[in-house]
């Protein structure tokens, strides 16, 4: 069984293909912020250095968020189309959940922050379990003081990996127990994805192309202003923390 | 030239603005299928279109419609056959010339967040189905919509293109070769439909909103200005947008129907008029229409009127081929493919892109 699991959520662009045996191929470009150009040819490129033809392709691993919101759409669109195309199904993870499972050999409380824009990051928190990392809480949006004031509360040692921890590397690192990852470690692996989306796969947890759901955690901007101007009570999507369901276990 | 039997189908994938649409259409002319699903209730209450609503819609629309799209036009695109087989792609049905030569999407100019949706997908289907990708400029397959229902569309033509984004007076010297006569400087005409909709509360979009209440109204009941009327090819309606907001204010009494027919009868003189004028100063044998506006009822009838007058040819689309919609795009995709080939695979999306003019 062949998985291609593609990979838009933060500037990088990922590609890559995974067998039993593990990672076949796998191409990431981070610089550029090209997703539409770039990822119909890192396929074609990672296809053919491979020696995997499309057809070969059983289903279609992709990452749903969240993170940038134009560069998820490209991959969404793409992987979508193209598990259409090749009617084959799909399998959705999320962007923390490939950041954690990627640093996820520590004891330490897994902490992945992306940068979600306008002074605000996408967190959650992980523990390493056999296997994997387990997913301890919903994933959230939120102000990184907030974040940081959480992690020196618990007072655990906790690694916090991903675009968003370097950001706001001052705000987290004053709590000495807090250590950081390394650039190498700031995007989401479209090779995790695939390691990630086998044993699903094995155990047939597929959606169709028509249930993804892109994890945007962060509603319109246009939407908030609506309703603050016609008074509607926020919705549950306007706070700090939502709960995700169905597409977050393993 | 292309055999008879070879592929002649394209896919076209449309996601320029809120309308998401897929359609395949064979030889540029035949249409085998066109759905459009538009996102108009999403974005009404804002009374225009918001960028980050269409481009989550367009993600969650675009696969079932361009399934639509294949099942309606009867195509069966099945995935390459595995190394060793000796199946042919594209699948052969009964009539080659009806499998898929291409997929076709609009690459600009509209909203990139909703422009990159059907980029990809379109990306990602002809990398499937090992077919060539076209990029379509929105403009360009405007200019095909008329040439769809009509197959004689002749050259030198003289195409009125009036949309939501664009007000522009075009001569099609060829398939692919265009000159800009004149655009607007200010505000597009659909875009003074919307902005005066919106100020006299008939609600969003605003272009069937005044066709709808102008037809109660007297289209002499004010004198609005006409704009450019004299000078040149080129547009504003800007003006005429401020010269309704202060006569209401000026006249609260005014009855809202005679206001909307006299803004409609002030825009649709002045396009009519330069098309008119454009048309004889090239010796066009056609005049066509294209673009959102041409759906409005009263700028048709014009336009027929004037043609008719002027012993001009009338390319008039059907209201559904005016809108935003993929026949337009799949038509211009084959057209390109003709004369340019296959886009390559690592095309973006332009949201600011112009018309390619003839040098």
């Amino acid at each position: 069984m062949i998985i291609l699991g593609i990979e838009t959520a933060t500037q990088q662009v990922g590609v890559a293909l995974g067998g039993q045996e593990g990672v076949l191929a796998s191409v990431h470009v981070a610089r550029g912020r090209r997703h539409a150009e770039v990822l119909t040819p890192a396929i074609d490129f990672a296809c053919r250095q491979a020696r995997v033809e499309l057809a070969e392709v059983s289903a279609v691993a992709v990452d749903v968020g969240p993170g940038l919101f134009t560069g998820l759409r490209v991959g969404v669109a793409a992987a979508k189309a193209t598990a259409q195309a090749l009617r084959v199904p799909m399998i959705a993870l999320s962007s923390l959940d490939l950041l954690a499972f990627r640093v996820r050999y520590t004891d330490r409380l897994i902490v992945p922050i992306i940068d979600a824009r306008k002074g605000e990051v996408y967190s959650a928190f992980y523990r390493q379990v056999p296997g994997g990392a387990q997913r301890l809480g919903p994933y959230r949006l939120g102000g990184p003081a907030e974040l940081a004031a959480e992690l020196a509360a618990r007072s655990e040692w906790c690694l916090a990996v991903g675009d968003g921890a370097l950001r706001y590397a001052d705000l987290l690192s004053s709590e000495r127990r807090v250590t950081l990852g390394t650039a190498g470690t700031a995007y989401p692996s479209a090779a995790s994805l695939v390691e990630l989306a086998q044993p699903r796969a094995l155990r047939e947890e597929f959606v169709q192309p028509s249930e993804i759901e892109v994890l945007y955690l962060r509603r319109a901007d246009a939407e908030i202003n609506w309703e603050r101007r016609h008074q509607v009570v926020p919705g549950p999507a306007g706070g700090g923390e939502v709960g995700v369901s169905g597409s977050d276990r393993r | 030239m292309v055999e008879a039997a070879a592929p002649r189908a394209v896919l076209g994938i449309e996601t320029s603005c809120d309308e998401t649409a897929a359609a395949v259409v064979v030889g540029g002319r035949q249409v085998l299928s066109s759905v459009v699903s538009s996102q108009v209730d999403l974005h009404a209450r804002f009374g225009g279109v918001v960028p980050e609503l269409a481009g989550r819609a367009h993600v969650e629309l675009l696969s079932p419609v361009v399934a639509e799209a294949l099942v309606e036009a009867g195509m069966d695109v099945r995935p390459p056959p595995r190394r060793g087989s000796t199946v042919r792609l594209p699948p052969v049905g009964e009539d080659p010339s009806r499998n898929l030569a291409a997929v076709a999407a609009t690459v600009g100019p509209g909203l990139i967040g909703s422009l990159l949706v059907g980029v990809s997908t379109a990306k990602s289907l002809a990398l499937v189905w090992d077919v060539p990708f076209v990029a379509v400029n929105h403009l360009e397959a405007h200019l095909y919509a008329a040439s769809l229902e009509d197959p004689d569309l002749r050259f030198p033509t003289v195409v009125l293109l009036v949309s939501g984004g664009h007000t522009m007076l075009v001569v099609m010297e060829g398939h692919g070769r265009y000159r800009l006569l004149g655009q607007t400087l200010d505000d597009a005409a659909g875009e003074a439909f919307d902005k005066v909709a919106r100020f006299l509360g008939l609600g969003y979009p605003g272009g069937p909103a005044i066709d709808r209440v102008a037809m109660e109204g007297d289209p002499e009941a004010i004198d609005f200005p006409r704009a450019l009327m004299e000078g040149g090819w080129d547009f504003s309606f800007s003006g005429l947008k401020t010269a309704v907001i202060t006569y209401v204010r000026a006249h609260p009494e005014v009855s809202t129907a005679d206001v909307a027919a006299s803004f409609q009868q002030a825009v649709v003189d002045v396009l009519v008029e330069k098309a008119r004028r454009a048309a004889k100063q090239e010796r066009a044998e056609a005049l066509c229409l294209a673009g959102g506006v041409a759906a409005n009822s009263l700028l048709r009838e014009r336009f027929l009127e004037a043609c008719q007058a002027d012993g001009l040819r009338p390319f008039v689309p059907s209201r559904a081929m005016c809108t935003d919609n993929a026949a337009m795009v799949a038509a211009a995709g084959w057209w390109r493919l003709q004369l340019e080939g296959p886009s390559p695979l690592d095309t973006g999306a332009d949201p600011a892109m112009g018309l390619c003019l003839a040098g």
